[in-house]
């Protein structure tokens, strides 16, 4: 059997992969960028978020779950695509209530950041207004549903790292949302602490330590100093490396 | 002291002129008048149609984020809101006091916000009308037609914004709508480099902020009798002094003159405010108009901004702009000034003196501390009051123990002189609409009364001279008689 590494075709460009890379996770090795929000390096992925679709040989298909296979043709920057994955940020921004000039997370919000990246300039679509909480009932952590894009990051970390469980979300289509695990449904009687890993995955500002906000001067917020897509790749190649070092 | 001229006896048989929007002023606002088959004016409004409703969204959000959300009330003065939110919310935090260096960088962006302000206001707004004349030529009434005729004035006044923005910038961490305050201080130091950025055109402008004062001066002397009662109406003044009766525009207590100079009250604390003043409401505007409880809503409004802080303060702390200040006060044995173009004046004096606190700033080391956020024990309740470039500017927030807004109050500084406008323009209707087939350059009489105020509708127009004034003249009978727009065009 040949040492060579394997590749799939990129928009034209050989990329290579090792057994068990994704699409996204070998194009991010790579050095290619592809957009995603409920994406994370250290979770199994589960392709709810659709951003990262491209077309392998021809059929869409969620980048973040689709193993790369040597010989497959896939295609990320046609026109066709980026206006999908734009219009599904733009649903995002319309179906919550997404206030970026007054958001605490500005600047460090993956959703912002890739909202950028795709050339996002308004929401397109006329806004929901959607009617959501805002529970402050914790004595350090705010959850505040209107920025919620239902990604399950946090459901992930709470339920694999922190063995809490203490999110899932509940209700079916426009309706579903977040949801807390306490009877009363307040976040101040579930198990949460702000060293828990579920802290700390939220690609927008749903989940905040409390009294912290604005403590980072603009300039010296995550995306001021990169954008989403040089960060990801950077993370990418460092997690590679890691893994090649062990 | 209110006008007759505020509702006629019989409005159903007077001809409507309306100035709508008004323009070089935020917003959304409108003049009505209302006059006879001879012109006789019976009824001048200042209409405020807009309605913002931040003291109610911002109720069930956290606090931290309050200096943030409220700045967005306004793209020219956002500096005055971050802060005055910030100074309230300081008390929420346990740090009335914050520390010295946090103290230092909010007061230096304040006051490149005046510098900046003031400077857009008069040179950009403001100058085509004084220099120009009032019914000159409105195609070239506007600050490309100052920079055509006036390039040095009109460069001047750019380059004057330019170094307040930059003065917000690096400490707020952008031009407009940055987020440098945060209860309890400030989130970015400043460095040596960025200091000594600001350092190097200082001399250059405050020898601008002096040629401001000196230029606003000898329009006065050129034309003294229209200065002195050009919309004249005495009132009662409103603003912050620091505490030894200095002009201090970002911290203080609240004092109070009636228009003969007789103090009404002095020294009252921030959070006292609220026992100070009443409200009433009219049904044509959705601003309200205040009045100092103790004299009742007949003779209790008043003015606040640049002309009421230079002559309720006992002196300003700074040598130039102390100098500039006594001789505005020389030009009329009255105990107080009211013309209302002498705003114009106090306010190129507060820009000097904005130039010169930020020399002093600059020149202190403990501008680059690294302490930049105090704590104590929470509280419930906050009050951060601040004179904004257009005068007194109070917010008072509540917060539960959740740390989400239950309450939140803000009287801007255009509320507190609702009256005042309108009475000014009310006098300026009977100085020169009474008895006059209106034109336009009668009509920007009553606008240049409403922008010596610098009302904080007032950031909208800006739209270099092509204001969207439309005037209809309708007869009595309901029928269109004229319709004007801006710069003169006769659309029938």
């Amino acid at each position: 059997m040949s040492d060579a590494p394997q590749t799939f075709v990129l928009d034209g460009e050989a990329v290579e992969f090792s057994p068990g890379q994704s699409i996204l996770q070998a194009a991010l090795a790579g050095g290619s960028y592809i957009p995603s929000l409920c994406y994370h390096p250290e979770f199994k992925p589960h392709g709810s978020c659709k951003v990262c679709t491209v077309k392998v040989n021809g059929r869409a298909a969620a980048s973040c779950t689709t193993p790369a296979r040597a010989g497959d043709v896939v295609e990320l920057q046609s026109e066709e695509l980026q206006d999908l994955r734009k219009n599904l940020v733009q649903f995002l921004f319309t179906e919550g209530n997404h206030f970026c000039p007054s958001c605490e997370q500005s600047g460090d919000c993956q959703l912002q950041a890739v909202g950028y990246e795709l050339g996002v300039v308004s929401g397109h679509y006329n806004p929901l207004f959607p009617t959501r909480n805002v529970d402050a009932s914790h004595p350090d952590v705010l959850l505040d549903l209107n920025r919620c894009i239902l990604c399950e990051l946090c459901v992930r970390a709470s339920s694999i790292v922190d063995k809490k469980d203490v999110f899932a979300l509940s209700g079916r289509g426009i309706t579903k949302h977040l949801v807390v695990n306490a009877e009363s449904g307040r976040l101040a009687d579930t198990a949460l602490q702000l060293s828990d890993k579920a802290m700390s995955v939220c690609p927008v500002g749903a989940i905040l330590r409390k009294r912290h906000g604005f403590a980072t001067p603009i300039g010296q917020r995550t995306f001021d100093k990169q954008p989403v897509s040089a960060l990801a790749i950077q993370k990418a190649q460092a997690k590679t490396t890691d893994e090649g070092t062990r | 002291m209110a006008s007759d001229l505020e509702k006629a006896a019989d409005p159903q048989k007077l001809r409507r002129i309306a100035i709508e929007p008004i323009s070089r002023v935020e917003g959304h606002g409108k003049v009505t008048i209302l006059l006879d088959d001879n012109n006789k004016v019976h009824q001048v409004r200042l209409h405020i149609v807009e309605f913002r409703g931040f003291e109610r969204f911002i109720q069930g959000r956290p606090y931290w984020e309050v200096p943030v959300m409220v700045q967005r009330l306004c793209g020219i003065c956002p500096v005055s809101h971050h802060l005055a939110a910030s100074k309230a919310l300081d008390h929420i935090v346990g740090s009335p006091r914050v520390p010295a260096t946090a103290d230092a960088i909010r007061r230096l962006m304040h006051y490149g916000q005046i510098l900046q302000s003031h400077a857009l206001h008069f040179f950009h707004l403001s100058s085509p009308d004084l220099l120009f004349g009032f019914e000159s030529d409105p195609r070239h009434r506007n600050i490309v037609g100052v920079l055509t005729d006036y390039p040095d004035i009109g460069r001047q006044g750019i380059l004057l914004r330019k170094f307040g923005q930059e003065v917000i910038r690096i400490t707020a961490g952008k031009r407009v709508h940055g987020t440098g305050s945060i209860p309890g201080g400030v989130n970015k130091r400043v460095s040596p480099q960025e200091r000594d950025e600001l350092l190097s055109p200082l001399p250059q402008i405050l020898d601008w902020a002096q040629q401001g004062v000196r230029l606003i001066a000898a329009l006065y002397a050129r034309n003294r009798d229209l200065y002195d009662h050009f919309g004249h109406v005495p009132s009662n003044l409103l603003s912050l002094v620091a505490r030894d009766g200095t002009l201090d525009l970002y911290d203080g207590v609240l004092r109070a003159r009636d228009a003969t100079g007789q103090i009404i009250f002095d020294g009252i604390e921030p959070s006292e405010y609220h026992g100070l003043f009443r409200e009433n409401v009219r049904s044509w505007s959705y601003m309200k108009f205040p009045f100092i409880k103790s004299l009742g809503a007949e003779n209790g409004w008043y003015k606040v901004g640049p002309l009421a802080r230079v002559q309720n303060c006992d002196a300003i702390g700074t040598p130039l702009a102390e100098a500039a200040r006594q001789e505005l006060r020389s030009i009329s044995p009255s105990p107080l000034l009211h013309a209302p173009l002498l705003f114009h004046w106090a306010r190129m004096i507060e820009l000097l003196h904005a130039a010169e606190v930020i020399a002093r700033l600059l020149a202190d080391p403990v501008l680059l501390g690294d302490s930049l956020v105090g704590s104590g024990p929470r509280a419930g309740s906050g009050v951060g009051i601040i004179e904004a470039p257009r005068g007194t500017l109070i917010h008072h927030y509540e917060v539960d123990s959740h740390d989400l807004v239950t309450m939140c109050n803000l009287i801007v500084s255009t509320t507190h002189n609702n009256q005042a406008m309108n009475e000014a323009i009310r006098q300026v209707a009977r100085q020169y609409l009474d008895g006059h087939e209106p034109t336009e350059g009668l009509l920007n009489h009553i606008e240049v009364a409403i922008r010596a105020f610098d009302p904080c509708l007032s950031c909208a127009t800006h739209a270099l001279g092509k204001m969207p004034l439309w005037v209809e003249i309708i007869d009595a009978q309901g029928e269109v008689v004229q319709r004007l727009v801006r710069d003169g065009e006769c659309l029938e």
